[in-house]
């Protein structure tokens, strides 16, 4: 059987003094030590009030400091409205011919005004299903639907809570 | 009457400062750990809003766990299975009555020995305690009726003797020099000083490589990365897969018990127990000349804060070790014991022999 040409890492031989794994415990006992030390003087200054542009951890303290977003960031939907309050929608049926998640059911009816042809009766839009893929905004002749809520923390205690109604997309 | 009451004291104090150091652990072992990583640990129990750095935690866990299922696994032998915790709980906790915790205390005629259980033999007793306490592990497992369980179980026993055995033998070089396996004895001993009176006779210096071994050996009692073979908790889960509640909260606390005893063995050894630099029963004489008389009182004060203040760097140093290291493979950890620790540990013996014989 012919060996296959796997490239070998570029190993070589350990001397005595590494073999016995002294200098990589000491060193790795050095840099935990390192960042222990430097931190635990960090949180003692920042309780006197010092240093406070110092971190003394890199990490977020989620719910009451978040993270920012970036600009692009897709986040939950909302439906945009005209100057009157009613949504901008037409109800084309774009954004649920697109929806590669079939998350969203709409119901067109009549507009009155009969420069507008038709306006949503029901827009009905399942989280729970959304995949945050964009689709639907991308494909909106009208600009009547976004993701730029900002809102990430969607969770619900039941799945029926995660189907959102015109009301709710139209509340932000 | 008295004595008994006093003795009474001495115990409950040595089992309080033993179940709350212990207790205190899990709380210095999330925080270090922690600041370890950049991170800034368990902070969000609160009682009334007060959060005391995350403290309320420990209570949070205990809690839980006292409220949650005693599961017994169908097929379990339903004795040993709920005997196995205990065993290893009560071991770890009663070694610690042998441990001296300071010097003789004088409150008017009475002499108070600042040691829970005067043993002559106290050595070979905390020996024998910790030895049993595999039982509780050995037993955990095998009664479980899981194969992951049982294979921990294995891994324990195996790691136990193998590392029981160098841990004896690093001990007998101090035992060679101090000339006693009293602890209290042994502590008083390690008051002399040497070098003109700069150094103090303490275990660390005249047998650092049995401090060493011992360390290494004991770290591996403790069943705590990077020993933590018999826990794995990436592979196997380990002897404790199928307790759950309080059993497992028990199993779990006994490691850390296991942790300070360590500790304060290492401390009593190898860094003079309650020994405080230049203090004798009469006060602080320093090498180069000065004198500070200070009464009994003070002075037991001192020994006892120097023994606390000694167990929290040991303490600390377990920890630094348990959140550094990545674990042992199993055959790098038999190798490790068998072929490098034990024969270490033979050839300090004989050295220490050989040196003794030679100065007499």
């Amino acid at each position: 059987m012919q060996t296959p040409n796997w490239q070998r890492p570029d190993r070589r031989q350990l001397t005595w003094w590494e073999s016995t794994y002294i200098p990589t415990l000491w060193g790795g006992v050095l840099g935990t030590s390192k960042h222990f030390f430097r931190n635990l003087n960090l949180h003692i200054l920042h309780a006197f009030g010092l240093c406070r542009d110092i971190p003394a951890a890199a990490t977020f303290q989620y719910p009451e400091q978040l993270r920012p977003l970036a600009m692009r960031a897709r986040t939950r939907h909302r439906l945009t409205k005209r100057e009157d309050g009613s949504p901008r929608c037409v109800a084309c049926m774009m954004c649920e011919t697109v929806c590669p998640a079939r998350c969203i059911h709409i119901t067109a009816a009549e507009h009155p005004d009969p420069n507008i042809e038709k306006y949503p009766a029901e827009f009905i839009l399942n989280l729970g299903q959304c995949v945050y893929c964009g689709f639907c905004v991308e494909v909106c002749p009208e600009d009547a639907i976004r993701m730029d809520t900002g809102k990430l923390n969607i969770a619900e205690y039941s799945r029926g809570n995660m189907i959102y109604d015109k009301k709710r997309l139209m509340e932000d | 009457m008295n004595d008994i009451a006093i003795k009474l004291l001495l115990s409950c104090g040595t089992l309080f400062l033993a179940f709350n150091i212990a207790g205190f652990l899990t709380w210095v072992e999330r925080k270090q750990s922690a600041l370890m990583q950049d991170r800034i640990g368990a902070n969000r129990a609160s009682i009334f809003g007060f959060k005391a750095l995350g403290l309320f935690h420990a209570i949070a866990d205990f809690l839980k766990m006292l409220s949650k299922e005693e599961f017994i696994p169908q097929g379990a032998n339903k004795f040993l299975f709920n005997l196995a915790p205990y065993l290893s709980f009560v071991f770890a906790i009663v070694a610690f009555a042998a441990i001296p915790i300071g010097d003789q205390l004088i409150i008017g005629s009475r002499v108070i020995d600042l040691q829970a259980a005067h043993l002559n033999i106290a050595l070979i007793f905390i020996f024998a305690m910790m030895s049993m306490g595999v039982y509780g592990v050995i037993l955990g497992g095998v009664s479980s009726n899981n194969n992951y369980a049982f294979l921990g179980s294995m891994r324990a026993a195996a790691q136990m003797i193998a590392y029981e055995i160098t841990m004896g033998a690093a001990i007998m070089g101090i035992v060679m020099v101090y000339n006693t396996i009293d602890l209290q004895t042994l502590v008083r001993a390690q008051g002399v000083y040497l070098l003109g009176g700069w150094l103090p006779k303490w275990g660390v210096f005249l047998q650092p490589l049995s401090c060493i071994l011992f360390l290494t050996a004991a770290t591996a009692e403790t069943k705590r990365t990077p020993f933590d073979l018999p826990e794995g908790e990436s592979e196997i889960i380990g002897y404790f897969v199928e307790y759950s509640g309080m059993k497992f909260g028990m199993f779990f606390l006994s490691d850390l018990i296991e942790t300070v005893l360590v500790a304060a063995l290492m401390t009593t050894l190898f860094l003079g127990g309650w020994q405080v630099p230049y203090l004798h029963p009469d006060g602080f004489s320093f090498p180069w000349g000065g004198h500070l008389a200070l009464a009994n009182g003070p002075v037991v004060l001192l020994g006892v804060l120097a023994f606390f203040i000694k167990i929290s760097f040991f303490i600390w140093f377990l920890m630094t070790v348990r959140w550094t290291f990545p674990r042992f493979r199993y055959d790098q950890l038999m190798n490790l014991g068998w072929k490098i620790l034990l024969p270490a540990s033979l050839v300090n013996i004989a050295v220490t022999a050989v040196i003794i014989i030679l100065l007499k």
